[in-house]
């Protein structure tokens, strides 16, 4: 790199999307899923997608992460275009994407066992810090099925970890467990997150949880996906997602949503 | 032990019945033995050695047969998942195939190969081919995607996606495959060895045959035993273990 790059560079964003836009085929017809959607991510910011299903939150995740391509427009990551999926952005699905044939150690080892870096008793290592990390210490030897939802998620969640990504991309990964024990995770990750500093881009159709994790909740509407607001969030953190200030939050935010449906639900009622 | 206790009670019993029947002369000895007369030739059959030799010849070929079937049931199954082309020819063909009761392919083993050991392992080869391929083929079409997206993001690829993700992945599907491939060619080799003399080695199915031959009933009905046996223990020694760990693992079963 010459000195005119080095100072042409401007100190890049950890995550950068520009002018993305995505159709897909369906059988009635195109669907734009995606819609000129930009947006930037700082290092060791936490952002949370919400909106209301359908709107293609999920699609921009499978893009920065690599998965997807956009039909026209960009993602960068660390100034440099992601091409594929990567391990610098380790993704978290919303269904249990574990491993059934292995047991939840070698579910975590299966990420870092492809990289060569390690020795294998430093794979062991990471693989159980990260198992105890997420409080699973004592259940490396359990087979997936014996598992609750709860945990089945912290082992996902040690399984992305584990390679140490610096952008980890959440698919509501909470969304299909019981309300206690979303709240333990709550805590859970927003502790991992302040430990590890990861940069996190969290999905969710959930406001409140939005609030509770991000730093700032981007707001999307359907048909076609667009971003229409962004919120920063200025509450003190751990957060509580029963506090009342956070419920002033949602309400905004939850409102906000509501406005940017009505034109379209005004649309189908005609 | 006690699911053993039980039954060996219940076929005691039932064998005291059989033996009683004969005596009584309910039952003609000529068309059904007494159970002391069958164990008799078992007996005798395991000191002149006929019967383990015989064993020895028929399991020697299943095995290897089936071994074959297996190292190319597998990948040709990989292979019509995988790739298009090979779906629509090699896939069709398999389905085809898989249809044809495999003893139909002893005329042709015949007169391609002659009453050799060569014709034998053909047919058994015939008969696990091709159940093992399609169950491949409909394992890996079962794996969920989110597997190979997972493991994508983990920095898997290619044949490392394949090995490590796509093949475990359909581990349940494979085994019930290869136990219809097993039995496949276990029935296919027992009518090709009934069926079929060959010079090199007399098998279970011959001995059968030649029971028959001899109006030997006592000959009938031990080898038949003899099968019955061999076919319980493969089950309980191959594919049991098999099977319980993919219960134990995916949670799967009982």
């Amino acid at each position: 790199m010459t000195l005119a790059d080095e100072l042409r560079n401007e100190p890049s964003e950890k995550l950068l999307v520009e002018c993305v836009s995505k159709t897909f085929r369906a059988r009635s017809g195109k669907i734009l899923a995606l819609e000129n959607i930009s947006l930037n991510v700082r290092e060791g910011e936490f952002v949370c997608l919400v909106g209301p299903s359908g709107c293609g939150k999920s699609t921009l995740l499978n893009i920065i992460a690599g998965l997807d391509r956009p039909d026209t427009g960009r993602v960068l990551a660390d100034g440099k275009p992601v091409n594929g999926p990567g391990r610098e952005r380790m993704v978290m699905f919303q269904e249990s994407s574990l491993y059934p044939w292995l047991d939840v150690f070698g579910n975590v080892m299966f990420g870092l066992k492809l990289e060569p870096q390690f020795s294998k008793e430093e794979r062991r290592e990471v693989a159980m810090f990260y198992l105890e990390l997420v409080g699973l210490g004592k259940f490396t030897r359990a087979n997936i099925h014996e598992l609750s939802g709860g945990m089945k998620q912290r082992v996902a969640l040690a399984r992305a970890l584990a390679p140490n990504p610096r952008v980890l991309l959440m698919d509501e990964p909470f969304a299909a467990l019981d309300a206690m024990t979303r709240e333990q995770l709550y805590s859970d990750i927003q502790e991992i997150w302040a430990k590890r500093r990861k940069t996190i881009v969290f999905v969710t159709h959930n406001v409140r949880e939005a609030v509770c994790l991000g730093d700032r909740v981007m707001l999307f509407s359907p048909h076609p996906g667009r971003i229409q607001e962004q919120f920063e969030i200025q509450l003190p953190r751990p957060r509580d997602i029963n506090s009342v200030d956070l419920a002033k939050y949602s309400t905004e935010i939850t409102r906000a949503l509501k406005r940017h449906l009505k034109p379209e639900l005004a649309e189908v009622s005609e | 032990m006690r699911r053993w206790t039980t039954a060996l009670l219940v076929f005691g019993a039932l064998m005291a019945i059989w033996e009683w029947l004969v005596r009584a002369g309910v039952w003609s000895p000529v068309l059904v033995p007494s159970p002391v007369d069958v164990g008799k030739y078992l007996v005798v059959s395991i000191q002149d050695k006929t019967l383990l030799e015989a064993s020895y010849v028929t399991l020697k070929r299943l095995l290897l047969g089936y071994a074959v079937g297996l190292v190319f049931g597998l990948p040709l199954g990989l292979l019509i998942a995988r790739f298009k082309f090979f779906q629509d020819t090699l896939g069709l063909l398999a389905l085809g195939f898989q249809t044809l009761p495999s003893v139909c392919w002893a005329p042709m083993a015949l007169l391609w190969f002659g009453q050799t050991e060569t014709a034998m392992f053909f047919i058994v080869i015939m008969g696990s081919l091709w159940s093992i391929t399609l169950a491949a083929d409909a394992g890996v079409r079962n794996v969920p995607p989110i597997y190979a997206r997972a493991a994508q993001t983990m920095g898997s690829r290619g044949l490392h996606t394949w090995l490590k993700v796509i093949l475990p992945a359909s581990l349940p599907f494979i085994a019930s495959g290869m136990k219809q491939g097993w039995a496949f060619a276990w029935r296919s080799l027992m009518a090709a060895e009934i069926y079929i003399t060959i010079l090199t080695g007399f098998g279970l199915g011959h001995l059968l045959h030649y029971g028959r031959e001899l109006h030997a009933m006592d000959t009938v009905i031990g080898i038949m035993i003899v099968i019955v046996l061999i076919g319980l223990l493969t089950d309980k020694i191959l594919f049991s273990p098999f099977e319980s760990f993919l219960h134990r693992r995916w949670g799967t079963g009982k």
